[in-house]
C-alpha cells in the first residue's frame, strides 16, 4: 500500500486516509500512526530546518515512525508522565531515561516491531530544572538490521480486545542519546548552552488533538453507519415467528421492538455524519486563523471536539452493540462483521482522551462561559444560549410559557428544547459547584464532588449540538424526497432522545407529561414512516461488501449460504477428525 | 475499627509485597470479609468446601489457563478437551460426583473453559423427555464418555420460534425407521456446542411427518460420528462454524443431515409417542418442557452472569485503587481514580448490582425448588408465575451485566482493553448470555404477557399468583418523601417502584384494550404496544429485586458490620436505579422535580460512603488470582510489574517475518544512519 502511495505522489493526510481506508477498510494497520501522527506532528511542531530533513523522509515511508506518549502507568494527564529528557550542553544531547516501571511507554501503534522511529514525549530538564513536557524524535531500530538500537528496550505488549494486526509496543529508554535537534522546536526551544526558549502560547498544541479528535466523531459515524447498514439488511432478509396467525413467517424488521433498536440508530448515524463534517470545516476554518496568529475560537473548538469526541463515540459504541444483539446468535459470530467493527471501534471511548474527562473539559468551558454570563458578559458561538438564562431570571414565567410552544414536529422547535435542558443542567450544575466551593476550602474537592453534575451537563450540549447541526442540515437538502427521509430522521433523532431522557425535560418543566405521552406515540408512528426506506437508507451509505466485511450484511442478501461457505475455512474444519481426538478423545475411549 | 482477619485464602505474591495502595484499603474496612463470604456462599461450610475444590483444580497443571490469552482457536479447543478428558479422572480421584455438593464449585474453578458443557444438555434432555426405556439404554453410555453428546436444536434461518424450524424427520412404516432431512440451506443446524468436532451423537429437533401429516416439533437422537474412527457417518455433513467473540474453546458446529435413518426408538418418547403402525400417541404433560426450559435460565444466573460480574468489579475496583491520575488537590501525589466521583458512580453501582442479583438469584431458585416439589406433586400450578419470571430475570439480568462488565472494562482505561486485563474475555462471554437460551426481547414479552393477564385478572377481583399481588392492590398517591435521607428508606423506594410498575403495565393494558376495542387485529394491537411492553416488563423484575434486596436486608444479622454496609448497597441500588430513569419517576408526578434532586443528592452522598468499603466488598467476592486470570486484579495489586512481565510471553515478541518480508524491502533504499 505504501509502494502505491509513493506511486501516486499522495502525501496529504485526509487523502492518505481515504486512500487507506480503500485499500484496508476499517483495519487498522501498523503504519497508522507514521501518517495520522509522526508525519502530521512534524508537519506541525518542527522548524524549518528540521521539516526539510525529516519531512521528506517521513514522506517518502523511508524511516517508520510512531507517537509515544501514554505510559504503563500514565495516561490522559499528561503532566503525569515520568519519562525524562536530559539536556547535555558538553554534549549537545538529550539523555532519555525511563526512571520507573510505570514510566515505560506503553500502547503507541506500530512501536512494538514495525517502527525504526518514535516521538517521545518526556519531561524536559534543562540546567536542573524541569520544563514540563516536549517532543524528541528518538531512533529506536537500526536502519538496515531493525534490531533494538542499544539502551533500547522495545516490544510488543500482547493481545488485546481487537486490533490484532497493530503492534501496540512499550519502550524503555537507558540513558539513551540524541542529539539536540530532535528536540521538536517549532515553539519551545532549548539553545545550546541549555538556555530555555518559552512558546508564544501553550494552545498551539490542542491543533494536532483537535485534528485527531474531529476524525474520531467521524469515525463514529461510519462505525455506526456499517453495523447499521449489517443489521437492517439482514434484519430484512431473516424470518421469524409470525406476527399474523396462519401466515408466513415475517421479516424480523416488521417488529416493532426490531424497528425501535435499529432505526433511532440509522437517525443516529446520519446525525453524527453531519457533525463530522461540521467539526471538519470548522477546523479547517479556523486553522487558517490559526496559522494567521488569531486563537480566539481556538478554546471554544477546543471543548466542543472533546465533547464531541466522547458523546459520539460513547453513543456509536453502544449502538454498534445493538445492532449486533438486534442480529441475535449470528450477530455473535464473527461472520457477521459486527464484533470486528467493535473491537476496532471501541478503544476511542479512551484514546485521544478518556472519553469521561473529555466530557469534564467540555464542562469546564460551559461553567466559565456560564460565570462570564453570570458577571454580566455576553457569550458567542454553540454556548449563546447560556445568555438567554439572565434573561429569564428577569421573567421567571419565561420557563412556564416554553412549554406549550414546543411543537414536536418541528425539527427546529424541538432544537429549542434540546437548547432549554442544556440550559438547564448547566446552570445546575454551575450552581451545585458553587455550593460547594461555599463548604469546602478546595476548589478541586469541589469539582470532583460535582463531576457527574458536570458529565451530565456536558452531554446534555452536546446533545443540543447535535439536534441543531441535522435540523440545520435539513434546509441545505434541495432535492425534496431526500429533504423528506431526512426531516424524518432528524425527528426521529430528536424525539427518541428525548424519551430516553425524559426525565430531564419533565424536571426543567420543557415538556409535560401529555406531551412525553405524545413524544413516545409519534416515535412509534416515525417507525412505521422509515420502515420502508430502511434498505435504501443503508445503501445509501454505499459500503462495499469488501469493506463492509460481513456475511450478515452482503448486498445481495444471500446470508445462509455464504455463511457456511464461510464456516467451511474455519481453523477447526482443516481436517475431517480434529487431531484432538486421537491425542485426548481417543485414549479416553479406549480406557474404558 | 478494623475487622479485617488475614484470610485463610490470601495469596502469596509473585513480586513480594501488596502494594500499599491496595494494602490501605484493607486496613478501613468496616465489616468482616470472611463473613460476608460465607454469608454469599450460603455458610461458612459451603465457602469451605468450595476452596477445597477450586484448589484441587486450579493446583493441577492441566487446568492451567495461564497461557489462554496467547493461543490460537485450535489451541485453545485443544486444551479444552484435554480437560474435560482430565476432569473425568480427576473426579473420580476426589470422589467427587453429580449430585455430590462439590459438583456445581467444579465449573466456577474451570472458569467454563472445557469441553462438553453440552454433553450435559444431551444427558438432561434424554432424563426428561426419554422413556424410562431409553434413558435406561442412553444414559449409563452418556455417564461414562462412551459417547459424546450434543444437543441440535437452533437452525442457521431459525432461533428462539420453534415451530419455524425446518429439519424433517419422516416416518417410514416398512423400515421402521425414521428418515432425517435439510431440506434447504437455512435447516441446516448450526451453533449447537460441541458439534462441531467432538460430539457422537446428538439430539436432533425436527418436524415429524407420518404418512404425510406433520405433527410438529419432537427430538430424536442421531449418531453423526464413528465411534471408531470419529469418521462422520453416512448422509451427515458436520463441522465447526468458525470464530466468534468468545468461546474458541468450544466447537459450535454445524449440521446436513441427508437421508439418513434412525430406528424408530430413537425418538424420546415420554410424552409422544408414534406406534409401529405409525399411529401417534400423545401421553403426559407437556408442560414439564416449560420447567426445564425455566430450570436452564435460572441455573445460568449464577455461572454465566454472577460470576463474570464479580470478577469484573473484583479487577476494576482493585484497579481503580492502585492506579493513580491527575492531581486533586494541588501539591498531593496524583489521587488514586476511585477517589474521583465520576469513576465510583460508573463502578460502585455495578458492584451494588452485583450483590442485588446475587439475592435475586437466591430468591428465584427458593421458589425454583419450591415449584419443583409441588410439581413432583403433580401440581402445576406454579408453572405459569415461574416461566414469567424466570423468562423475564434472565433478560434483565444478563442484560444489566453485560452492560456492567463493560462498564469495568472502559473504567480500566487502556489497559481494561488488553486481554491481560481479563476484562475482555469476561464481556465477550457474558454477552453470549443475552441471546442463548432465549433471545431477551423475546423474553420479555413473554413476562409481560403474563403481567398483562395478571392485571386483567387482579382487576376483576380474581386471585393472583404471589409475585403480582400488588397489581390488586393500586393506591394513588404522591411520595411522602421530605428530605433527602428519606429517600434512604426502603419503604419509600420500594413503594416508588412498585407505583412505576404498576403505572408502566396498567397504562399498557390500557392502551392494548384501546385499540382492541377501535377494532384493531389482537396480534396487531400486540406488536404496536411490544415497545411498552418490554418497559413494562423490566419495570416488574426491577421492583422485585429492589424489594427483594430490601428484605433480604432486613433478615440479615446486625454483628460485624454485615447489615450497615448491605444496607447501603441496597440503598445505593435503588437510587441509582432512579437517578439514571428519572422520566419514569417523574411521569405522572409521583415523584416531583424537587424530590428528584433530593434522591440525586442522597445517591452522590452514598457513593462517598460505599467508597470506602470498595476493596473489602470486591475481597468478599473471595476470587483466586487464577480465576481472575488478570494482571490488573490480581490481590496484591502489582499491577504494572505484572503486565510488563506478562507481555514478554506475547507471540509476537518471537521475531515476526513481517520486518524481513515487507519492512525491508520498504526501507531498504534508505539511508543506513541518519
Amino acid at each position: 500500500m505504501v509502494m502505491k502511495l509513493r506511486e501516486y505522489g499522495i502525501a496529504d493526510p485526509e487523502e492518505i486516509f481515504w486512500f487507506k481506508r480503500t485499500c484496508t477498510g476499517n483495519v487498522p494497520e501498523p503504519l497508522g500512526l507514521h501518517f495520522s501522527m509522526f508525519q502530521k506532528t512534524i508537519e506541525t511542531q518542527t522548524t524549518a530546518a528540521q521539516k526539510e530533513k525529516w519531512l521528506p523522509l517521513a514522506r517518502g515511508v523511508k524511516i517508520i515512525g510512531t507517537y509515544a506518549q501514554t505510559e504503563l502507568g500514565h495516561g490522559t494527564h499528561l503532566r503525569g508522565l515520568e519519562t525524562t529528557a536530559t539536556y547535555d550542553p558538553a554534549t549537545q544531547e538529550f539523555i532519555l531515561n525511563s526512571p520507573t516501571v510505570t514510566s515505560i511507554k506503553w500502547w503507541p501503534g506500530g512501536l512494538g516491531k514495525t517502527s525504526n522511529h518514535a516521538i517521545v514525549l518526556a519531561q524536559l530538564y534543562t540546567q536542573g530544572q524541569c520544563k514540563g513536557l516536549h517532543a524528541f524524535i528518538v531512533p529506536i531500530r537500526q536502519l538496515g538490521t531493525h534490531e533494538p538500537l542499544p539502551g533500547i528496550t522495545v516490544g510488543d505488549i500482547g493481545p488485546k480486545f481487537g486490533y490484532d494486526e497493530m503492534d501496540n509496543g512499550y519502550l524503555k529508554m537507558d540513558n539513551f542519546r540524541i542529539p539536540r535537534e530532535n528536540m521538536l522546536m517549532k515553539y519551545a526551544q532549548v539553545e545550546p548552552d541549555g538556555t530555555y526558549v518559552k512558546p508564544v502560547s501553550d494552545k498551539l498544541t490542542y491543533g494536532t488533538m483537535v485534528f485527531i479528535r474531529s476524525l474520531i466523531v467521524g469515525d463514529s459515524a461510519r462505525s455506526l453507519s456499517r453495523a447499521c447498514t449489517i443489521a437492517i439488511r439482514y434484519s430484512a432478509v431473516r424470518h421469524q415467528s409470525e406476527l399474523k396467525p396462519g401466515e408466513p413467517e415475517p421479516q424480523i424488521l416488521d417488529y416493532q421492538t426490531q424497528q425501535y433498536k435499529l432505526f433511532p440508530l440509522l437517525a443516529t448515524a446520519y446525525a453524527f455524519h453531519f457533525v463530522g463534517a461540521y467539526i471538519k470545516d470548522t477546523y479547517h476554518r479556523i486553522s487558517g486563523d490559526i496559522n494567521e496568529g488569531d486563537l480566539s475560537e481556538l478554546p471554544e473548538l477546543h471543548a466542543l471536539t472533546a465533547g464531541l469526541k466522547a458523546f459520539t463515540s460513547w453513543t456509536a459504541n453502544a449502538g454498534i452493540e445493538e445492532c449486533r444483539m438486534a442480529c441475535g446468535g449470528h450477530g455473535y459470530s464473527r461472520c457477521s462483521g459486527i464484533p470486528d467493527i467493535y473491537v476496532t471501534f471501541t478503544p476511542s471511548c479512551t484514546y485521544e482522551g478518556e472519553n469521561t474527562v473529555m466530557m469534564l473539559q467540555t464542562a469546564r468551558f460551559l461553567v466559565k462561559s456560564y460565570t462570564q454570563v453570570s458577571s454580566g458578559q455576553r457569550v458567542t458561538g454553540m454556548v449563546s444560549y447560556l445568555n438567554d438564562l439572565s434573561r429569564q431570571r428577569i421573567q421567571p414565567q419565561h420557563v412556564a410559557a416554553r412549554t406549550v410552544t414546543v411543537r414536536i414536529n418541528d425539527p427546529v422547535s424541538l432544537v429549542e428544547a434540546y437548547k432549554a435542558r442544556a440550559a438547564r443542567l448547566v446552570e445546575a450544575a454551575a450552581k451545585n459547584l458553587q455550593a460547594e466551593l461555599n463548604h469546602r476550602k478546595s476548589k478541586e474537592d469541589a469539582w470532583n464532588r460535582t463531576s457527574v453534575d458536570l458529565v451530565r451537563a456536558s452531554e446534555a450540549h452536546c446533545h443540543y449540538v447535535v439536534v441543531k447541526l441535522f435540523a440545520a442540515k435539513l434546509s441545505e437538502v434541495s432535492n425534496a424526497a431526500v429533504r423528506a427521509v431526512l426531516t424524518d430522521l432528524c425527528l426521529l433523532y430528536a424525539l427518541f432522545g428525548i424519551s430516553k431522557n425524559t426525565g430531564d425535560f419533565l424536571q426543567a418543566g420543557i415538556l409535560t407529561s401529555a406531551q412525553i405521552t405524545q413524544v413516545n406515540q409519534h416515535v412509534k408512528e416515525l417507525l412505521a414512516v422509515i420502515r420502508p426506506n430502511a434498505v435504501a437508507l443503508v445503501d445509501s451509505f454505499d459500503f462495499h461488501d469488501v469493506h463492509l466485511g460481513s456475511v450478515l450484511g452482503r448486498y445481495d442478501g444471500n446470508v445462509y449460504e455464504n455463511m457456511f461457505e464461510w464456516a467451511k475455512k474455519s481453523p477447526l474444519n482443516k481436517t475431517q477428525v480434529h487431531e484432538s481426538f486421537h491425542k485426548h478423545l481417543k485414549p479416553m475411549q479406549a480406557k474404558l | 475499627m478494623a475487622l479485617l482477619e488475614t484470610s485463610k485464602y490470601s495469596q502469596g505474591s509473585v513480586f513480594g509485597n501488596v502494594n500499599p495502595d491496595l494494602a490501605s484499603e484493607r486496613q478501613t474496612a468496616s465489616f468482616c470479609v470472611e463473613k460476608l463470604t460465607a454469608l454469599l456462599d450460603g455458610g461458612a461450610e459451603q465457602t469451605r468446601i468450595r476452596r477445597a475444590v477450586v484448589e484441587a483444580i486450579q493446583s493441577d497443571p492441566v487446568f492451567s489457563s495461564e497461557n489462554q490469552y496467547f493461543q490460537t482457536q485450535n489451541e485453545r479447543y485443544e486444551a479444552a478437551v484435554r480437560k474435560a478428558v482430565h476432569l473425568q479422572k480427576k473426579m473420580h480421584e476426589m470422589g467427587w460426583t453429580e449430585n455430590g455438593p462439590e459438583y456445581k464449585y467444579i465449573y466456577r474453578a474451570l472458569s467454563g473453559d472445557v469441553a462438553f458443557l453440552l454433553h450435559r444438555v444431551f444427558m438432561r434432555s434424554i432424563s426428561v423427555l426419554g422413556s424410562d426405556k431409553q434413558i435406561a439404554k442412553w444414559i449409563p453410555l452418556a455417564t461414562q464418555l462412551r459417547l459424546i453428546g450434543s444437543y441440535a436444536q437452533t437452525e442457521l434461518g431459525h432461533g428462539t420460534y420453534l415451530q419455524g424450524l425446518e429439519t424433517t424427520a419422516i416416518f417410514d412404516i416398512a423400515t421402521q425407521e425414521f428418515i432425517l432431512n435439510t431440506p434447504k440451506i437455512s435447516a441446516m443446524k448450526w451453533w449447537p456446542g460441541d458439534m462441531g468436532r467432538s460430539a457422537t451423537h446428538t439430539v436432533v429437533f425436527a418436524q415429524l411427518y407420518i404418512h404425510g401429516k406433520c405433527y410438529g416439533i419432537h427430538p430424536f437422537i442421531v449418531q453423526i460420528r464413528s465411534l471408531q474412527d470419529h469418521s462422520l457417518c453416512p448422509g451427515i455433513t458436520a463441522g465447526d462454524i468458525g470464530p466468534k467473540m468468545n468461546f474458541e474453546a468450544i466447537d459450535n458446529g454445524y449440521l446436513m443431515l441427508k437421508n439418513v435413518r434412525i430406528p424408530r426408538e430413537n425418538m424420546l418418547s415420554k410424552f409422544c409417542e408414534v406406534r409401529p403402525d405409525g399411529t401417534y400417541v400423545r401421553q403426559g404433560s407437556q408442560k414439564i418442557n416449560y420447567f426445564t426450559m425455566t430450570a436452564v435460565r435460572i441455573s445460568l444466573i449464577s455461572d454465566e452472569v454472577l460470576t463474570p460480574l464479580m470478577k469484573a468489579c473484583t479487577i476494576a475496583i482493585r484497579y481503580s485503587v492502585v492506579r493513580r491520575q491527575s492531581k486533586l488537590k494541588p501539591g498531593e501525589q496524583e489521587a488514586k481514580i476511585l477517589d474521583y466521583q465520576t469513576q465510583q458512580e460508573k463502578l460502585l453501582p455495578q458492584l451494588a448490582a452485583a450483590y442485588a442479583f446475587h439475592f435475586i438469584n437466591n430468591y428465584l431458585q427458593e421458589l425454583f425448588d419450591r415449584g419443583y416439589r409441588e410439581i413432583q406433586r403433580k401440581n402445576f400450578d406454579m408453572l405459569p408465575e415461574l416461566h414469567a419470571l424466570s423468562s423475564g430475570f434472565k433478560a434483565v439480568i444478563t442484560h444489566q451485566g453485560t452492560a456492567a462488565v463493560e462498564i469495568c472494562l472502559r473504567a480500566c482505561g487502556g489497559h481494561g482493553y488488553s486481554l491481560l486485563s481479563g476484562l475482555p474475555s469476561l464481556y465477550t462471554k457474558i454477552l453470549a448470555s443475552c441471546i442463548y437460551e432465549g433471545e431477551n426481547t423475546i423474553l420479555l414479552l413473554q413476562t409481560a404477557r403474563f403481567l398483562i393477564k395478571c392485571f386483567m385478572a387482579a382487576s376483576a377481583g380474581q386471585p393472583v399468583p404471589p409475585s403480582v399481588t400488588y397489581l390488586a392492590a393500586v393506591k394513588p398517591g404522591k411520595c411522602p418523601a421530605k428530605n433527602k435521607s428519606d429517600f434512604l428508606s426502603p419503604d419509600i423506594y420500594t413503594e416508588a417502584y412498585q407505583h412505576v410498575a404498576v403505572r408502566l403495565i396498567s397504562s399498557t393494558a390500557a392502551k392494548l384494550q384501546d385499540l382492541i376495542q377501535s377494532g384493531a387485529k389482537k396480534y396487531d394491537a400486540w406488536n404496536q404496544c411490544t415497545v411498552q411492553l418490554v418497559q413494562a416488563a423490566k419495570a416488574h423484575c426491577h421492583y422485585i429485586t429492589v424489594k427483594n434486596f430490601a428484605e433480604t436486608v432486613e433478615k440479615l444479622e446486625t454483628k460485624a458490620g454485615i447489615q450497615r454496609i448491605m444496607k447501603h448497597l441496597c440503598d445505593l441500588f435503588a437510587l441509582h436505579g432512579i437517578f439514571s430513569n428519572t422520566g419514569a419517576f417523574l411521569h405522572d408526578g409521583y415523584i416531583s422535580a424537587a424530590q428528584m434532586d433530593m434522591v440525586t443528592a442522597s445517591y452522590l452522598d452514598l457513593l462517598a460512603v460505599i467508597r470506602k468499603d470498595a476493596v473489602p466488598l470486591v475481597d468478599a467476592f473471595d476470587f483466586t488470582d487464577k480465576s481472575l486470570n488478570s494482571a490488573l486484579g490480581s490481590y496484591d495489586g502489582q499491577v504494572y510489574q505484572r503486565l510488563y512481565e506478562w507481555a514478554q510471553k506475547s507471540p509476537t515478541n518471537k521475531m515476526s517475518p513481517a520486518y524481513e518480508r515487507y519492512l525491508k524491502p520498504l526501507l531498504h533504499n534508505a539511508l543506513s544512519k541518519l
